[in-house]
């Protein structure tokens, strides 16, 4: 089956992508393999400024790694990522070089990473975690590193929260801290992988707003979630992915309430059902 | 009704607890009392003698510190050097680490204490017994928190690093600034810990002529015969040096795991 991957954000109703902006984010044939298994199967994603993409699936289906592969946390096996310009081709044979770890690096300074599990750093407060990364990779000076922090820190919600550590703060404020902290190096694009699954129900509101909120001043997300409500009112487009293929992408109201592909229709009945 | 069930199982096991320390702190007087009793009845308590002694006995208990402080010093530091050499992605690196490690955890550190003293002069190293005593235990104990900085470098979760890179840290960067602090923090009571044990390996030293408490129990007691009491006193004070050190070590422990700066919990 040959799928179109890119959907112009001019056929995408209510978008706030502007018509004819070159893409942001484009991923091409990512390969992964884990030992002999074969997680990812070329997968492709195009991703415009100001976009909201989520990514659902079943567990095991290969979301996160993908997700990883995009900032080579995860180096694919093959395939290209190319996001805000620079651009990085897999080359899994040879030891990476001090060369290839810089690009690598500058990868990752257009993509934002928030993670299921926050990963706050414990011995850091709240406003260490925002201005380590500022200060020590982008050599920001720490009075302006702070205000920055700060700003973010508002936005999140948490101001008051600025000296306390990440130990003692709820599940939701560290995911919103995490957000933060991702915010601060200012990346083009943030990526989500399930930001909410490791939150008490009562907690998931506060951070899924935070994102909404994101969503709405026109930042490009990735998101991988089984919020199915966040998929539906936030996502200008979804990609449904089973055993490592994107086998579904369209607009929410397509993907969502009138799937085409039987693996998607089969996922979505479990999912209504459970 | 049931709320009175509820106080009696309380009072209960309040009085049980009781119960159990009374026993428990008798039978410790009973063996103090019993070994109390055993040196009397062997030993004349010579009062002259000990007042004599004790003095010159007491002396090497800031020998004995400082031969402890200043070794567990340089041995954090070979430690942190053989920590990063395990953990590096060096093979050279590595292999020296490692070496070091084996050879000194594989070897008696009494027999590195004289092999410093007795042996390295045939090869024209030449190293009074203090210094001896430091680098031998240095050394060897160096060896052994290697494994110890090692194993809490690893300890730190790998999200922690994957944070730190896909915030854009270099290697260096993320292990520096994210890795060592929680490291520290994880391996600072083993650090204690090593000290405590340390205070009673440096008696070893005493074998080379530095006169640290032990050294200094044995020449007071052995011109006349009188060991058993010398020896006796430098117990005690070893005793009580490890039971003061430890009720800080203790603390310590118990200011790094909790509070602000616990590592923190999923949920
Ligand atoms: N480091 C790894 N080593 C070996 N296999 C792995 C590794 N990480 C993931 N896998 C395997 O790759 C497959 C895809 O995993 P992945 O975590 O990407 O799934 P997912 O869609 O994110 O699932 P979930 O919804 O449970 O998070 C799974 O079969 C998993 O067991
Ligand atoms: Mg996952």
């Amino acid at each position: 089956m040959t799928l179109q991957h890119v959907v112009h954000p001019a056929e995408i109703p209510g978008s706030l992508v502007a018509p004819g902006a070159p893409p942001i984010l484009q991923a091409t044939a990512i390969e992964k393999y884990f030992g002999t298994a074969r997680v990812l199967r070329g997968c492709s994603m195009t991703v415009f400024p100001g976009e909201t993409v989520t990514i659902l699936g079943r567990s095991g289906s290969g979301k996160s790694t993908f997700l990883r592969c995009l900032n080579f946390l995860e180096e694919p096996s093959a395939g290209v990522v190319e996001i805000s310009g620079v651009r990085v081709e897999a080359d899994p044979l040879r030891p990476r070089h001090e060369k290839a770890s810089a690009r690598i690096r500058q990868l990752r300074l257009h993509a934002g990473m928030v993670f299921q599990e926050f990963n706050l750093f414990p011995h850091l407060s709240v406003l260490g975690n925002l201005i380590e990364a500022p200060i020590h990779v982008k050599r920001l000076p720490r009075k302006e590193a702070i205000e920055l922090a700060e700003g973010f820190l508002a936005k999140v919600g948490l101001s008051e929260k600025r000296d306390e550590y990440p130990s003692r703060l709820s599940g939701g404020q560290r995911q919103r801290v995490a957000i933060a902290r991702a915010l601060t190096m200012e990346p083009e694009v943030l990526l989500f992988d399930e930001p909410t699954s490791a939150l008490d129900p009562s907690l998931v509101g506060e951070v899924l707003k935070v994102m909404e909120s994101l969503a709405h001043e026109g930042r490009t997300m990735i998101v991988v979630t089984h919020e199915m409500a966040f998929a539906r009112e936030a996502a200008d487009r979804v990609y449904f992915m089973s055993d490592g293929e994107f086998v579904e992408i369209g607009p929410p109201q397509n993907v969502i309430s009138d799937p085409q592909d039987e693996r998607t229709q089969d996922f979505l009945a479990r999912f209504l059902r459970a | 009704m049931n709320q009175q069930l509820a106080t009696d199982i309380m009072d209960a096991r309040r009085q049980r607890g009781r119960v159990w320390r009374t026993q428990f702190m008798v039978m410790w007087g009973v063996i103090v009392a019993a070994l109390l009793a055993f040196i009397l009845v062997t030993i004349r308590l010579d009062s002259d003698f000990i007042q004599k002694w004790l003095p010159f006995i007491l002396t090497g208990v800031p020998v004995t510190i400082f031969v402890a402080l200043i070794s567990i010093f340089f041995a954090s530091i070979l430690a942190t050097l053989g920590a990063l050499g395990r953990v590096s992605r060096s093979p050279y690196l590595n292999a020296i680490a490692s070496f070091y490690v084996s050879f000194f955890r594989g070897t008696p550190l009494l027999l590195q204490i004289l092999f410093i003293y007795l042996a390295l002069p045939q090869a024209g190293i030449v190293l009074p017994a203090l210094p001896t005593g430091i680098v031998a235990l240095s050394l060897n104990y160096g060896a052994y928190l290697t494994e110890i900085f090692r194993s809490g470098i690893e300890a730190v979760p790998h999200g922690q690093t994957e944070a730190a890179q896909s915030l854009g840290m270099s290697d260096r960067t993320t292990f520096r600034r994210i890795i060592v602090p929680q490291a520290f923090r994880i391996v600072t009571p083993a650090i204690g810990n090593d000290f405590v044990a340390m205070l009673k390996d440096s008696s070893l030293v005493s074998v080379v002529g530095v006169q640290e408490l032990l050294w200094r129990a044995q020449a007071a007691g052995r011109p006349t015969f009188q060991s058993m009491q010398t020896l006796l006193v430098a117990a005690l004070v070893y005793w009580i040096l490890t039971i003061v050190f430890s009720f800080f070590q203790n603390r310590l422990e118990r200011k790094m795991a909790t509070g602000d700066r616990t590592p923190e919990r999923s949920r």
